[in-house]
């Protein structure tokens, strides 16, 4: 038991790994691809020689992301046989599907005509040529789009049923699947997250030309595209950020409460702004949950409900199975204790219907089959050994989410004055301070995703599949020392990589701030 | 359609990406070759010539262990989970391709030129030989056992155990070694063939790629009929009962004589191989070799891949446990899902298409030395 433990924990390590370092490269090649065709598109209807400068630069900038982000992808969809073979077959049915929709519409497009993008200009119309980079942008869209199903799908299971006979769940509605809330608010928070990523890039990119006083002109249009992609980005990822908030209250009470470090829930709850968790805090106890909090009266009852007044269960009310009504009358539900003991009869269900089966027992398999039906909600809750499991790390989904929202509402001001600075106050931008503050939000939008993903994986443990198969079930058959060896392995591969990547582009962005913009365009 | 009918569809899908792929594969083995290059213009042309076509195998080769995933969900629980090693060592190779074409040339690359050379070479080599053996466990077999029961066992839940080596044993079984060496041997002859057809402006180059094809050829040729050999006399499984199976002596030489159609393509692609081969080895300016031996190796290589799955045989055979072995009608998804998938598969056609399009564009005019030297996008 001790040896699955560490199997699934290093599992887990080198699943996060590879998909914190693919998400690096990602969202720039997915908001970098849209203002490349969108400069491009200026280009061909003005035949202005610094709008295909400009296109240039940033295409070569996207190009050697792109790279690095197609070499972490491969990884994690290998991944999923290599290290969650369990997860592979028992799902298999309906996570697949996504997966090869990505290969087949996604992956030939942008693999093909990212190669016309680079290779192209002079063996091609301009307009063939601005089509495929137009396709390139849409199949990095369409790629995260099927990925993002995938993954939604996790969190909130939908269009399937389980079938004994083969012991794995099975896809009934595919388009319950792919129009989940969930995958809805996922795809278009993460989709416009990446615009916001790409256009601080570039206007942090641009402020150092612009500290540097090199082709200013050039960077200062960079900036407005950038600006234009990046705030409507920001706006888009606010709104599905509520409707992420609200899918999360609906399907995901408990990462909910981790998310707000919340035990004990009330109606009109408020919203911690600002916090410390007590580290003294366990599940069950009575400790204050926070050495220091701001709250905003009645604000997580809103965000999670768009109701003031609504109560909104913390982790001890889940695990209790407790809720409460507006008007503040107890209601049981399912508590997590029980709902072990659901799932272990599901088990027992399961076993039962195995073996009237291996019988010939058509009696028995129909009998087993009901209770297997009546239980199998709380599938997954049999493998754990107590209610505490089914708590995820409060402190890193805590935290992780604080990071996100704040670095969210400064993204906001940025743009705003971003936007304002290059149409209206261009004297802002040739501030050296905002120009520094420029760059200096380049990190800040990274850790601003990457907390976004920290936020959802880590709140939905131990669940691969919420509620139905937690992780230490999903894992592949492997020692721990293979899966501790090849996470040593990716670890030292993608950081070598990655430092490559970072040399390469800093110094492409130093050489080509020194080229005028006829060399560029002829580049 | 039945569930039969689409559990063969998606065989004959998988088949077709398969054979594609070793096609394709044509840039690993230019890649192979790259360190063997002295001179570095030549060099520089080969990354160049295959640079532009390195994605389109990548993806093939991710969308191939999709459409696995998608149609053949066991077998991906299996055997990905199981030779975990030999996965993850091909994952490695393909890491370091991906990165090698953008980064080799570019200043401030750290490592310098030849580090992503390397890197290139290593997937060429071992990514071509490893992919190989992977393949070859379709015939030789593979040591699992699948338990579905397994999966209500919260102390040791997974359902497909393999040998302790965990891929291991099949990167050294004698067997697969066959198949690996002949993979590698292909993929460089039809580099070899490809620079052939892609780049001109220089004679002395063109002669290079001509002797690569012959001595490559030969030794491809030599380690094709050692895997044939071994393939028409191994014993194989029939199909008794969904999940029961019996051995078979010769089981894939008789499952070509019982389907001659496909003994006939067999054939036919084999003849087409030989003549691309000896076609532009021996004359004295033909380019259009790799069309031939690109054509030739997607019918054999199908026709393997129907001898594998096809004719009531298990695909991939266990060696542990003969029940546990894995056949397109135990290891598939769902009629649900199949159906859903072969909605998606009409797009083939227009994804096939606009490949074919945009590679008759972009190499309609071959590249030559000037072209590298004056774009600052090259490798």
């Amino acid at each position: 038991m001790n040896d699955l433990i560490t199997v699934v924990d290093w599992s887990r390590w080198q699943f996060a790994l590879t998909a914190m370092y693919h998400w690096l490269f990602v969202p720039l090649t997915i908001g970098l691809a849209l203002i490349v065709a969108i400069m491009e598109s200026i280009y061909v209807k003005t035949k202005n020689v610094k709008w295909l400068a400009m296109t240039k630069f940033w295409m070569l900038l996207f190009g050697i992301n792109f790279a690095i982000g197609v070499a972490t992808g491969i990884i994690l969809e290998f991944e999923f046989g290599t290290n969650w073979s369990n997860y592979s077959w028992f799902v298999g049915d309906i996570f697949g599907a996504p997966l090869a929709i990505e290969g087949i519409v996604a992956f030939f497009m942008e693999s093909t005509f990212i190669a016309v993008m680079f290779f192209g200009w002079k063996k091609v119309s301009p307009a063939f040529h601005l089509t495929a980079t137009w396709l390139t942008a849409a199949g990095t869209a369409l790629s995260a789009l099927w990925i993002l199903v995938a993954n939604a799908w996790m969190q909130q299971p939908a269009g399937m049923e389980f079938d004994p006979e083969q012991m794995r769940n099975v896809m009934d509605n595919f388009w319950a699947i792919v129009f989940s809330d969930t995958a809805v608010a996922k795809f278009t928070h993460t989709v416009s997250s990446a615009w916001v990523l790409a256009g601080v890039f570039v206007i942090g990119v641009s402020c150092w030309f612009i500290l540097k006083k090199r082709n200013v002109d050039m960077a200062m249009d960079s900036i407005k595209v950038a600006s234009w992609v990046g705030g409507i980005g920001i706006l888009v990822t606010l709104a599905t950020g509520d409707m992420s908030a609200v899918n999360v209250a609906k399907h995901q009470p408990m990462k909910l409460a981790a998310m707000e470090g919340l035990y004990r829930g009330s109606c009109g709850q408020e919203l911690v702004g600002l916090g410390v968790l007590n580290p003294d805090k366990k599940v069950g106890d009575d400790n204050d949950p926070y050495l220091f909090d701001i709250a905003i009266p009645y604000g997580l009852s809103f965000l999670a409900t768009h109701n003031p007044h609504a109560f909104v269960p913390g982790i001890d009310d889940l695990i209790e199975g407790i809720e409460l009504t507006r008007e503040g009358d107890t209601i049981r539900t399912i508590g997590y204790a029980e709902r072990i003991a659901i799932g272990r009869e599901a088990h027992e269900a399961l076993r039962a219907y195995d073996s009237a089966r291996a019988n010939g027992d058509d009696a028995g398999m129909e009998a087993a089959l009901k209770d297997l039906r009546a239980a199998y909600p709380y599938f997954g809750y049999g493998y754990l050994d107590s209610p505490e499991e089914a708590v995820p790390p409060v402190a890193l989904t805590f935290y992780a989410f604080r990071v996100m929202v704040m670095a969210g509402g400064y993204l906001l001001l940025f743009f705003a004055v971003a936007l304002i600075g290059v149409y209206w106050r261009q004297g802002w931008l040739k501030n050296k301070v905002v120009n520094w503050v420029g760059m200096f939000s380049i990190v800040v939008v990274w850790i601003c995703s990457q907390s976004g993903w920290i936020t959802a994986e880590v709140g939905r443990q131990p669940w691969v599949i919420q509620d139905i198969l937690p992780t230490r079930a999903a894992i592949s058959e492997i020692s721990a020392s293979s899966v501790m060896l090849t996470f040593w392995m990716f670890a030292a591969v993608f950081t070598i990589l990655l430092v490559a990547e970072i040399s390469i582009m800093l110094t492409q962005i130093k050489k080509y701030s020194k080229e005028d913009i006829t060399t560029i365009s002829k580049s | 359609m039945t569930l039969e009918l689409l559990q063969i569809y998606w065989w004959l899908i998988i088949s077709v990406l398969g054979a594609l792929l070793v096609f394709l594969l044509f840039v690993q083995g230019g890649q192979s070759m790259l360190l063997s290059t002295r001179n570095e213009q030549y060099r520089n042309l080969m990354v160049n010539s295959i640079g532009q076509k390195w994605e389109l195998t990548f993806t093939t080769l991710v969308v191939f262990g999709g459409a696995f995933f998608a149609s053949f969900p066991l077998f991906y629980s299996t055997s990905f989970g199981g030779a975990y090693w030999l996965w993850i060592l091909i994952l490695f190779t393909f890491v370091g391709q991906a990165v090698s074409y953008q980064y080799r040339r570019k200043r401030g690359n750290i490592y310098g030129t030849t580090f992503y050379d390397i890197l290139l070479t290593i997937n060429g080599c071992l990514g071509c030989f490893l992919l190989g053996v992977a393949v070859s466990m379709m015939f030789f077999g593979a040591e699992f056992k699948v338990t579905m029961g397994n999966i209500l066992n919260p102390g040791s839940p997974v359902i497909s155990q393999w040998a302790p080596s965990h891929g291991f044993e099949a990167i050294f079984c004698w067997k697969n070694w066959a198949l690996g060496l002949a993979v590698v041997f292909l993929a460089r002859m039809q580099g070899a063939l490809y620079f052939m057809n892609n780049i001109k402006g220089d004679e002395n180059f063109f002669k290079l790629n001509r002797r690569r094809v012959l001595v490559n050829g030969l030794v491809f040729v030599v380690l094709f009929l050692v895997f044939v050999g071994l393939l028409f006399t191994a014993d194989g499984y029939q199909t008794v009962g969904k999940n029961s199976f019996m051995v078979v002596h010769n089981k894939y030489l008789f499952n070509y004589i019982d389907m001659w159609w496909c003994g006939l393509i067999f054939v036919s692609g084999v003849l087409l191989v030989l003549f691309g081969v000896f076609k532009s080895a021996f004359s004295t300016h033909y380019t259009k070799g790799i069309w031939w031996t690109g054509v030739g190796t997607v019918l054999v290589v199908l026709t393997l891949f129907w001898v594998a799955g096809f004719n009531d045989t298990p695909y991939y055979p266990s060696t542990t446990d003969i029940n546990s072995s894995l056949s397109i009608y135990n290891s598939s998804s769902t009629h649900f899902t199949l159906t859903v998938m072969s909605v998606v598969s009409l797009l083939v056609p227009f994804v096939v298409a606009y490949i074919a399009y945009v590679w008759y564009k972009m190499d309609k005019k071959p590249l030559t030395p000037s072209d590298i030297e004056h774009d600052s996008h090259a490798y």
